[in-house]
């Protein structure tokens, strides 16, 4: 080898990325600049996306230390809307635990918290229209929760159980629902990105007044879809908001395996003439701020934006995750935006619209109506505890019409139950 | 035919697509076709022409080069409700977008228990024969075959291509369009070294100017014989009947048109009365739809069966630029695997 390389030339050296802190290690952010919050301008929706570069290197925050909403993009919400988004995601953190809780229990098969990413989801949802299209990633359980999906119908989708709208066809969590504008969630990444786009364009070309919405994580920045659904959405102006959730960890690689350390994820919007956002996104009402700029320069015809929200993946990947074999415990308790949840009923308590006790009522009400919901979809089953789908609903929606070749195989399919269980009864239901 | 209205014109391969899209489009505002140079310019092989022109710029528009973009925006457009028909420039550049194909288009009516389905159409110019190298001749057929909610058709000439196609935009699950790109302009014997023969002399070119559709899933008889299965489709439908005809065997010849869903059934008679098949494509041999195709004529007609099945195919090696007449299969190809099963 060493002879290929000309002597007068010093060798090369590959940079592998590696994370500020590993497990046993203090946890380090000193690299994190958080900017104060208010300091961050707020253009006109409508502005050139070359005359607002810098906010993909600011952090557009609300919510300062004080529990003070200031600054420019304050979206000024009442308190009313303010507690809703404090329950939704409340709502949303309840759920979780007690759904990662029945994992556990060997209830279901899989499941993913978004713990410390509520505001993301919740946020949105509330700054969207109802009728807004979301190409959701897979945590993003949060618009469904916003956008008032019954609880049960989740969670009969988490069990696979007879209840389940998707006939137990999905590993839990990949929800799906058309009335509720929210996408069949894929467990491959960033395909939704340009599938947003083509949404969109269909609205737009179709006089439409909705837009679209699409979530990803900063790992999956790096996959090629993503860079199509940008510079598609960058050619046609579509109607289309991509959000980066940068929770700085994609399962167990850091956000430097998907470019973190040269630049941020919102600056990936300026090599495509998007406008780029970067927010704080353990702000909520930054986050809604963001969102509804966004939103609105989406449906004026100004064309896409690109959010990065800046937040911490305060557990694991999914149920099969243990970050304490790659990461330093202590980042969740250090990591500098804080929880969304806490601030933003700091933030209600300090203007005088919130209380300790009522925080307690909700958390305790939020928690009896998930349990509540859980008991009424485990009557409708759990997964492994008896087979919840007639074994011939396999073959359907494979096609509109089910050719020859599907129905000998069902066929087949149907032998098999016959011989395990002769007295006809295809087994336990 | 039954379906089909009078007047009737002569139109060649890329004529008869362009007539289908241009009628897909004027009976339903929601047919769009999109893709690399499809719009002003109407297609490298002019398969769009015209069609921005007719209908507007929102409903025949050029694409960014990004074939994961073009079908990822496709999946969009079928979830808000349109009936998109994407074009991929030549089927040798469908690989980007395989994971929208395969993993997103055919499984989301699955993954949502009906609650999406994908109305899409891929066309997309495929196989050899035009000195396109090896990123320009590719069969990838059996890529797509293999995956569980995907129709893949082939016409093999112009009346047949504009009726598959309509039926095909009219399908609500997607579907791989190949067009044989070898006869766009005229069907081909395999014989490369002789005069390019123009659509118009085949009967197959009279095509109607109205709606008409050809039934996914349904093969076409279009020689009959009794000694003899012959079973392919595209270009090398041409190829065999010519063949067939020079060696002066009597023979079923099968254009199967549909791959997915398979018309077993007009397989299955033709083998059972014959006793002897040859299924040709132009396709890579490993794991191709011959090797399919042969399982199921095994598995149905073992007994009735008087020599093994043959396949006659391309060579398991990427498709060569200036041996590509070795490389295609042809007439000889042909010839020595029909003489093999005749003489067992």
């Amino acid at each position: 080898m060493n002879d290929s390389r000309r002597s007068n030339r010093p060798p090369l050296s590959l940079h592998i990325p590696e994370p500020p802190a590993r497990p046993g290690e203090e946890a380090d952010f000193s690299d994190i600049q958080v900017l104060p919050a208010g300091v961050t301008p707020r253009p006109d929706s409508s502005a050139e996306p070359h005359s607002m570069r810098d906010l993909a290197f600011g952090l557009v925050r609300v919510l300062d230390d004080d529990g003070q909403a200031v600054g420019p993009w304050n979206p000024r919400l009442s308190a009313d809307a303010m507690r809703a988004i404090l329950r939704n995601m409340a709502l949303t953190r309840a759920f979780d635990d007690r759904m990662f809780r029945a994992q556990r229990q060997g209830k279901t098969s899989f499941y993913m918290k978004c713990t410390g990413e509520e505001a993301v989801a919740v946020a949105q949802a509330h700054a969207l229209d109802r009728e807004d299209m979301c190409f959701p990633s897979y945590r993003q359980q949060g618009i469904l929760i916003a956008r008032g999906h019954p609880l049960v119908g989740m969670m009969n989708q988490i069990y696979s159980n007879k209840g389940d709208a998707l006939k137990g066809r999905q590993l839990p969590i990949m929800y799906s629902s058309p009335e509720y504008g929210f996408f069949t969630v894929s467990g491959n990444l960033t395909t939704q990105l340009p599938q947003a786009v083509g949404w969109a364009m269909a609205s737009a070309s179709k006089g439409d007044s909705r837009i679209a919405a699409a979530w990803c994580g900063e790992g999956s920045t790096a996959e090629g879809d993503f860079h199509a659904a940008m510079t598609f959405a960058t050619v046609y102006r579509a109607p289309v908001i991509f959000n980066v959730v940068n929770n700085q960890w994609a399962i167990s690689s850091f956000a430097g395996f998907a470019g973190g350390e040269a630049t941020t994820f919102a600056a990936r919007a300026i090599g495509y003439g998007i406008a780029g956002l970067r927010v704080d996104g353990n702000d909520a009402l930054a986050v809604y701020a963001a969102t509804a700029w966004a939103a609105e320069r989406a449906r004026t015809n100004n064309g896409p934006t690109l959010i990065e929200h800046f937040t911490y993946r305060a557990e694991g990947h999914s149920t099969s995750d243990d970050p304490s074999a790659y990461r330093s415990a202590e980042e969740r308790v250090k990591w500098p935006l804080g929880d969304p949840i806490v601030r933003l009923k700091a933030h209600l308590v300090a203007i005088g619209e919130w209380d300790d006790a009522r925080h307690a009522a909700m958390d305790l009400e939020v928690a009896e109506s998930v349990k509540a919901a859980q008991k009424e979809a485990e009557k409708n089953g759990i997964l492994g505890h008896g087979m919840h789908q007639p074994f011939e609903t396999m073959f359907e929606d494979v096609f509109e019409e089910m050719p020859p070749h599907l129905k000998e195989q069902q066929a087949q399919m149907l032998a098999e139950r016959m011989r395990k269980w002769p007295d006809g009864s295809q087994g336990p239901r | 035919m039954s379906n089909a209205p009078a007047p009737t014109r002569r139109m060649n391969m890329i004529e008869a697509i362009n007539d289908a899209m241009r009628l897909a489009m004027a009976r339903d505002d929601d047919v769009v076709v999109f893709g690399e140079d499809v719009g002003f310019f109407g297609g490298v092989f002019r398969a769009t022409a015209g069609l921005q022109q007719e209908f507007g710029k929102t409903r025949s528009f050029d694409t960014p080069i990004t074939e994961c973009g073009i079908i990822g925006v496709a999946v969009g457009m079928a979830a808000y409700g349109l009936r998109p028909v994407p074009e991929i420039q030549f089927a040798d550049y469908i690989y980007p977008a395989l994971d929208q194909l395969v993993s997103e288009a055919a499984r989301i009516r699955y993954r949502s228990a009906g609650q999406w389905h994908m109305p899409i159409t891929v066309r997309s110019p495929f196989g050899g024969g035009i000195f396109g190298g090896q990123t320009h001749s590719q069969s990838p057929e059996g890529i797509f075959t293999h995956v569980s909610g995907l129709k893949t058709v082939i016409p093999s000439t112009p009346y047949d291509a504009k009726g598959l196609l309509l039926a095909a935009i009219e399908d609500n699950d997607p579907v791989i369009f190949f067009e044989p790109k070898r006869i766009y302009n005229g069907p081909f014997d395999g014989h490369y070294d002789r005069p390019v023969q123009p659509w118009a002399k085949h009967p197959a070119s009279e095509v109607p100017e109205g709606h008409y559709t050809i039934p996914l899933g349904k093969a076409a008889l279009v020689r009959e014989g009794q000694d003899l299965t012959v079973i392919t489709y595209g270009t090398m439908v041409h190829v065999g009947l010519a063949a067939v005809e020079e060696l002066g065997v009597d023979a079923d010849v099968i254009d199967l048109r549909t791959l997915i869903p398979l018309d077993i059934e007009t397989i299955e008679a033709s083998v059972k009365k014959t006793g002897r098949c040859v299924i040709i494509h132009e396709a890579t041999r490993t794991s191709g739809f011959g090797a399919e195709l042969a399982a199921q004529i095994q598995e149905r007609c073992f007994y009735h069966l008087e020599a093994p099945i043959e396949r006659v195919t391309g060579f398991d090696t990427p498709y060569p630029h200036s041996l590509e007449w070795a490389y295609f299969p042809g007439p000889v190809r042909i010839g020595m695997a029909i003489e093999k099963v005749m003489k067992d």
